[in-house]
């Protein structure tokens, strides 16, 4: 299978089984129109009839040879060949743990999927004594794996601030004892931000991620305090200064842009002149009956934006300026192995999220949804069948998936999003498909543009030579 | 980047030779980084 495409004045051909990533003159990409998995080494005489006009004889043969020689290299229609690694997409360890440690909010967000914060469940907070078990939750069912992500999240996690430095504790305590290193990451909204909390922030946490949607306007008409006012004032000196002592530890400034502000580029760049450098800013997911949400028809008009943004990126970069767009990063050589592509994000088999209360759902976007309630960490239920449930839940069982060229780069998409806006976590939701098909489309052609004007290995982030854009 | 007349390929095209050595599972979650909203698997950092 093969996935070719036009974009920013580049002819792109992605061989979907290798990986394989080709720039094409226009006779190549012309010819291809004509090839398919059975090519010959000789040139079809039907090929040179069909573009004989457009391009000479013997340059059609020349190309169709080049051609022929990445097929026979592996690197052009290579065979799907996944099946046999398919019993290695299954059960897995969990590995990675969403602790919604508050479902309380001192923010009234207008699109919150956790419906402004405490998932429909009644504003709280968790107890340490939860906290502690979701740790050894944790442990207990990683089996071998090293490396556990624990993410506070809520509601806004800073309303439990206490709870969240003792839980960091008491994992610190024990995970030595068990062979496992705990990396924790923390999802604000920056409102409770202070001295102390920052620079604890900064010691103890792998990853900071901080919600911020752009300009002022775009923030504060939707990202409201409970008596109707904007935070943009009050978290944007908080967030320069966190990042400012962040040192190498990663962060993300993570945006939502919603039908409201569909020249989102701008918000992307006003990142970058408040001081930022490690950017998020994803569409936002919601019921389409609402005013703000994005909409199968509003897609011509993201994908015009995706394409500046990534024009935008690709002058930034050849200036030697450097920003990083975490939904266009890819990498083309070092990136994720095809078991982790293949098996998803995830969730309810290696990730699960944990409330209050102590229930247990297949990630953070379930929570609230009881049917998918997998057990509480109080009276020690699990419901391992609906975790092989989701273990299942891979490209090759999804129909939509199994035949798509995006298929190793979306690994399935979200099954939350599957299952609130299709109804079955294994039936894709086309608008989002749709919008992560075009990112990727932007991203290759970025690794295009910045190959082609050498600046591919000028950048100057950690781990990027081959990886950022 | 390997140069042809007609053809740049970008990359190594290791995929299938990813699957072979892969599925060690000490990378992160998709959804743990900056996310949170939709997935993104292939903008991940292998951990080997």
């Amino acid at each position: 299978m093969i996935h070719k495409y036009k974009l920013g004045g580049y002819n792109i051909c992605l061989d979907v089984h290798s990986g394989a990533v080709h720039v094409l003159d226009d006779i190549a990409y012309d010819i291809l129109d004509f090839c398919d998995e059975s090519m010959t080494e000789k040139c079809p005489e039907e090929i040179v009839s069909g573009l004989v006009g457009k391009y000479d004889r013997d340059e059609i043969e020349e190309t169709y040879s080049d051609l022929y020689s990445l097929k026979e290299n592996g690197q052009l229609f290579s065979p799907d060949d996944y099946e046999q690694f398919s019993d290695m997409m299954t059960k897995a360890p969990i590995k990675s743990m969403c602790i919604n440690i508050s479902h309380d909010c001192n923010l009234r967000c207008e699109y919150c999927f956790a419906a402004k914060g405490d998932f429909g469940q009644g504003r709280c907070l968790m107890s340490l004594e939860t906290a502690k078990k979701a740790i050894d939750f944790i442990i207990a069912n990683s089996g071998t794996r090293h490396n556990l992500e624990v993410d506070f999240f809520g509601g806004e996690p800073l309303m439990n601030f206490e709870v969240v430095k003792q839980t960091i504790e008491y994992a610190r305590s024990i995970e030595k004892k068990y062979n496992k290193n705990f990396r924790f990451t923390i999802t604000t909204n920056g409102l409770l931000l202070d001295d102390e909390k920052t620079e604890y922030i900064n010691r103890e946490m792998n990853n900071a991620v901080l919600s911020l949607d752009g300009r002022k306007e775009v923030n504060d008409r939707l990202r409201i305090t409970p008596n109707g006012k904007g935070c943009y004032d009050i978290i944007v000196p908080k967030y320069q200064k966190l990042v400012a002592g962040r040192g190498d530890k990663d962060y993300y400034i993570r945006g939502t842009f919603t039908k409201y502000n569909l020249d989102f580029t701008e918000d992307v760049l006003h990142f970058k002149e408040l001081g930022f450098d490690q950017l998020s800013i994803e569409p936002v997911v919601s019921d389409p009956n609402l005013d703000y949400s994005i909409k199968y028809e509003d897609l011509p008009r993201v994908f015009e934006e995706y394409e500046r943004l990534a024009q935008t990126i690709i002058e930034s970069r050849k200036k030697g300026e450097y920003f990083n767009f975490f939904h266009f990063m890819i990498d083309l050589n070092q990136g994720p192995c095809a078991i982790k592509r293949l098996r998803g994000c995830g969730c309810g088999n290696e990730y699960v999220a944990v409330t209050p209360q102590g229930d247990i759902y297949p990630c953070h976007q379930f929570v609230g949804h009881e049917e998918y309630r997998m057990g509480n960490l109080h009276d020690g239920t699990f419901n391992t069948d609906m975790k092989l449930e989701f273990a299942k839940a891979n490209v090759y069982s999804k129909d939509n998936c199994k035949n798509c060229w995006a298929k190793f780069y979306c690994s399935g998409g979200c099954n939350a999003n599957n299952y609130q806006y299709e109804g079955d976590i294994r039936k894709s939701h086309k608008t989002s498909c749709e919008l992560e098909k075009k990112r990727l489309e932007c991203a290759i052609m970025i690794k295009a543009a910045l190959a082609e004007s050498g600046d591919e290995t000028q950048c100057d982030g950690e781990d990027c030579i081959s990886s950022c854009i | 980047m390997k140069t042809a007349k007609h053809i740049k390929t970008l990359n190594q095209a290791n995929l299938k030779e990813s699957a072979v050595k892969g599925g060690c599972g000490e990378c992160q979650a998709s959804c743990q980084s900056a996310c949170k909203t939709s997935c993104t698997v292939a903008n991940q950092k292998c951990e080997k």
